[in-house]
């Protein structure tokens, strides 16, 4: 039987936590942990998460047959990306120089050394890892009950710089403004770790979970064309 | 702006969570599985468990209790002690550890942490160093800080640090359990050493310890047991004493 939501499993990283967190707060949908383009296929939502190297990550993707079967989920059913799971979604990656999906237009860079200090001139550490604030670039039914400037946990050393700007759900502050959320129709994807950012991060899973993107009118009202 | 972190640290051995004075003297504080889900209800940034279990027959109890903790606290786990091959980081990442502690088979074997960074990712790799003052500077020592390695902490630090740890644990041996207050000289001297994330260790006493090991410290974490486990402060009024002392915090 279909699952409910699928967790993409290519050997990168933790990702029974991402998994647990979703039980816990949607206990009545059935989960899967899979690598098995079948069960991704015929999952009602698919969670696409990943930790490691961009250059890892893609061979991984590849190595296991998942490239068509993650991009037919980003243009037809709700999905979340996680971490490396929203990076690789974009063009490019600085890390390793390594191309990647391709379904949004833009590039993953690196936090530049000579950016990294604090207005007193602290010097700031690379990966950025900790609890940050989040604030929302724009109204989505992911951020329900969730507070403007809620922190979330990150763990990274490369961002996201989409070439369109109307993708930017969110942002966070390191030391300059970077994008830590993206959104189109019904791809959700965040730079943070929801299943390790407590009662926030539980939040926007279950808004996940519960999530129809063509029902939402409000969003749709957000990014236009883009609902049509 | 990013948080400072606080992170209490379990020591867990044969299941249970003891606390070292010293390493030497151990008190029972309680299970691990209830003392993790306060923690995470009293707003712990994150938590390390260090397993000091000393018979390999009750290894695989940390695998057990990291599960059970896994399951109901979303918030980052560090799992220590033991860790002596790549196949010791892949047992314990699967039981839900977010991250890593290597601390003497780092010293064993660097290429170790080389290995399990590349493998799962820098940012699951955390090298705990244990230091002691030795002349000028400061001495890196193994096993539970029993045995000297004559490696210089500082270059121990910045070696760890290239060869992919994504952030280092450092516990002064010297002022472990004495409750007089980080070594905020070696502290800050690996803080500046390295790009990577330091937590600072050993010898937490009171609130204002945690302040100095970030402002003089330069610490981008706090690690302390015993002052949260006997409930001498907790781990909110240790942010908001943080908070007030103009250190961000998460509330």
């Amino acid at each position: 039987m279909a699952a409910d939501i699928a967790v993409i499993d290519y050997g990168m990283g933790n990702l029974r936590s991402v998994s647990k967190a979703i039980e816990h707060v949607a206990p009545s949908m059935s989960v899967v942990v899979t690598s098995d383009p079948v069960a991704i296929a015929a999952a009602g939502r698919v969670v696409f998460p990943g930790q490691g190297a961009a250059r890892d990550c893609m061979r991984e993707i590849d190595a296991r047959g998942l490239r068509t079967v993650i991009v037919e989920a980003a243009t037809s059913k709700p999905f979340l990306g996680i971490c490396m799971g929203m990076q690789v979604l974009f063009e490019h990656s600085e890390e390793g120089d390594t191309p990647c999906l391709g379904i949004f237009p833009g590039q993953v860079l690196r936090f530049p050394d000579d950016a990294m200090h604090d207005d007193a001139g602290n010097r700031l550490k690379v990966p950025h890892m900790g609890w940050n604030n989040v604030h929302h670039a724009m109204p989505h039914p992911l951020w329900r009950g969730i507070e403007e400037g809620e922190r979330f946990y990150f763990v990274h050393s490369y961002f996201t710089q989409p070439t369109n700007p109307d993708l930017i759900a969110g942002f966070a502050h390191y030391p300059f403004p970077f994008t830590c959320a993206v959104a189109a129709d019904n791809v959700f994807a965040v730079q943070f770790h929801p299943e390790k950012s407590q009662n926030a991060g539980l939040t926007l899973l279950g808004n996940f979970a519960t999530w129809n993107p063509q029902g939402e009118t409000a969003a749709c009202d957000m990014t236009g064309a883009a609902c049509a | 702006m990013l948080a400072k972190r606080i992170i209490p640290c379990l020591d867990v051995t044969d299941g249970r969570v003891v606390k070292g004075v010293n390493f030497v003297e151990l008190k029972d504080a309680g299970d691990p599985v209830e003392i993790a889900r306060q923690y995470n209800e009293a707003g712990a940034d994150e938590l390390t468990f260090l397993d000091i279990t000393a018979s390999s027959d009750n290894r695989d109890l940390i695998l057990h209790i990291i599960e059970a903790v896994a399951s109901e606290v979303f918030i980052p786990l560090t799992v220590g002690g033991g860790v002596r091959a790549v196949a010791d980081v892949q047992r314990l990442l699967n039981a839900g550890a977010d991250k890593v502690s290597i601390n003497t088979s780092a010293v064993v074997n660097p290429q170790l942490v080389q290995e399990a960074a590349d493998r799962y990712g820098s940012q699951c790799i955390v090298v705990a160093i244990d230091a002691k003052r030795a002349g000028e500077g400061w001495e890196v020592f193994t096993h539970g800080g029993r045995k000297a390695t004559g490696l210089d902490a500082v270059e121990w630090a910045e070696k760890m640090a290239a060869l992919g740890a994504g952030e280092l644990l450092l516990t002064s041996m010297d002022r472990d359990g004495t409750k007089s207050g980080f070594d905020l000289g070696l502290t800050r001297a690996i803080s500046d050493a390295v790009s990577i994330p330091i937590i600072a260790s050993g010898g937490v006493g009171n609130l204002q310890h945690l302040v100095d090991g970030v402002r003089e410290g330069h610490a981008d974490a706090v690690l302390a047991a015993s002052i949260f486990h006997f409930g001498e402060y907790t781990v909110d009024a240790a942010k908001r004493y943080m908070k007030q002392h103009g250190i961000e915090v998460r509330l």
